[in-house]
């Protein structure tokens, strides 16, 4: 009876999916620019949430239970994205572009990466376990909303935090006075634009060695993911799995390990957990599909960037000043949830149009207007789908520690999310799949900074554990 | 809310991490099975679903024995022999 009813229920969201699909074509042609935003969300959480697919547990549940499952999903997703990005590169249909590089992509995923561990998941992972019911992720989320909007937009006494090289550079720029209001304005304009932005098959060294179409399979997707993500897989079994794995089979077999036992070795740990691993495949696939398809959107209404739809429906007050809203072309996570945040103290009269992030940049459509944003609801839609199939939907209100981890988290993963104009998702994931070194390094960042947050966590869980057996 | 880890009888330990959302629950399972005896179990529940894949991994790897796992409407039950 319960399974019954949990299936009427996850029809009925695909039910409404459909039926605002369809609402959006009646309304005009150009929004199903952002149906396909919808339906790739949807299908992400579907995956996310089967797959148990999180980026915080990635090194997390490495450093704290030595489970390397997480890791090793997001590897084989990043090999098999790499491929179909160089593909799309190859045929001149990719949306990627890279971002500046510089010690503040490292110091942003540090602060990320602390943020995800104490909120529990990382800001794909938070959406999706909305999706699953839990009332701890939608404090993170609004924590990487509100947090986001307001760190964008601060000004005032931070002001004077701001280098004079900063505005030097930002003066050169000829912005608009009314737009450059904010410590984040400064940093961005006249630090972050400065950096230089690296695409390994675009760098002399590759593109005079490998002419053509080959150094985007060779350069970004070889040299850039694969190469790594194998590295990373021999050394996450030689430190996890290497020393029980030979231990279980030389009893087994009576013989000394050789080369063949680590091979299976490596073969068991990729397989271990299946559902995770076949996700990885499939996401990744997905994530380059989704790629392809923005960009035969792009073609087909001749635009780049959706503010240029939204602008001929008559809507250009959702627009930046420059006429665009954010628009990845891509799969993202944060940015949209800073303008959700943004809107809503625009609504409370925070003036949030002041300042680059959203003035010049991203814009602040209405969020049934905002084409990531719902890419966003279609992830925890997807999710919601899923665990109503498996029975394992189930809504559980923040409580207790969880509202502080959730809310602290969730600031923090804005705040690290921000600097570095992305997040587990954006800033690393597709990065690292596109051939931008910056990508690894916000990867290394986040794992350091996940690495002190299980430190912390180990400690707290410790004392708790502590205190419970003192009765026994 | 509230973990609960109790001693439930002769060798038989309870673990309650309800409410618990990422890493808690595999961290306070991890930790449980540190303190009890090689041989004992433990009796672990939670609801929070992406856990469970992750401590399943961590009792293959750890060679303990999961005798029994039931979800109750959203709760996740594992009865873990500790190995």
């Amino acid at each position: 009876m319960e399974e019954r009813k949990n299936q009427i229920k996850a029809f009925a969201v695909l039910g409404l999916m459909i039926l605002i699909s369809l609402l959006y074509y009646k309304a005009n042609v150009y929004y199903m620019y952002l149906v396909v935003y919808i339906w790739f969300g949807l299908a992400y959480g579907m995956m996310l949430q089967y797959g148990r697919f999180c980026f915080a547990s990635a090194s997390r549940d490495l450093f704290a239970a030595g489970v390397p499952r997480m890791a090793v999903g997001i590897l084989i997703a990043l090999i098999f994205f790499s491929v179909i990005q160089a593909t799309l590169a190859a045929t001149n249909m990719s949306t990627f572009h890279p971002a500046p590089f510089g010690i503040h992509t490292l110091i942003s995923g540090m602060i990320f990466g602390v943020g995800m561990v104490l909120a529990g998941g990382c800001a794909s992972g938070s959406l999706y376990k909305i999706g699953e019911g839990n009332g701890t992720s939608i404090l993170s989320i609004l924590g990487i909303s509100f947090g986001q909007a307001i760190f964008v937009d601060v000004g005032g006494p931070f002001l004077k935090l701001v280098p004079d090289s900063w505005t030097a550079s930002t003066a050169a720029k000829h912005l608009p006075a009314d737009k450059v209001t904010s410590w984040f304005d400064y940093y961005l304009t006249g630090y972050v634009w400065d950096k230089p932005a690296i695409q390994l098959s675009h760098t002399p060294a590759f593109s005079n060695a490998l002419p053509g179409a080959s150094k985007y399979f060779i350069a970004d997707a070889l040299i850039s993911a694969i190469i790594p993500a194998l590295v990373l897989i021999i050394v996450i079994y030689a430190f996890y799995i290497r020393k029980g794995f030979i231990k279980k089979r030389s009893k087994q077999t009576g013989k000394p390990a050789g080369l063949s036992d680590h091979f299976a070795g490596i073969w068991s740990m990729l397989t271990a957990s299946k559902r995770t691993s076949i996700m990885g495949v499939i996401i990744g696939i997905t994530a380059g599909l989704h790629i392809f398809v923005m960009k035969g959107m792009q073609i087909k209404f001749g635009v780049s960037n959706f503010g240029t739809l939204l602008t001929k429906m008559g809507h250009a007050a959702d627009t930046s000043a420059w006429g665009t809203v954010f628009d990845p072309g891509y799969w993202y996570i944060t940015t949209q949830e800073g303008q959700f945040g943004g809107w809503v103290l625009d609504k409370l009269g925070w003036n949030m149009r002041d300042n680059v992030f959203f003035g010049l940049n991203n814009g602040l459509p209405e969020p049934w207007r905002n084409p990531a944003l719902w890419m966003s609801i279609g992830i925890i839609f997807g999710a919601m789908i899923m665990s109503l199939m498996s029975k394992e939907f189930k809504f559980k209100l923040p409580k207790g520690e969880l509202i502080v981890w959730g809310l602290l988290g969730g600031t923090l993963m804005g705040l690290g999310s921000r600097p570095a104009l992305g997040c587990n998702i954006g800033a690393f994931f597709i990065r690292v799949a596109g051939g931008d070194p910056s990508g690894w390094l916000y990867g290394i960042g986040m794992v350091t900074g996940a690495f002190a947050g299980v430190k912390f966590f180990n400690w707290w869980s410790e004392r708790k554990m502590a205190a419970e057996m003192a009765d026994f | 809310m509230a973990m609960k880890f109790e001693k439930k009888g002769e060798g038989v330990y309870a673990l309650d991490v309800c409410g618990y959302v990422c890493p808690h629950p595999q961290i306070y399972c991890k930790k449980s099975l540190e303190k009890i005896a090689e041989g004992e179990v433990l009796e672990m529940t939670f609801d929070n679903p992406s856990s469970a894949e992750t401590i399943l991994q961590m009792l293959d790897q750890a060679g303990h024995d999961l005798m029994e796992k039931k979800n109750e409407g959203g709760k996740i039950v594992f009865k873990i022999k500790k190995g």
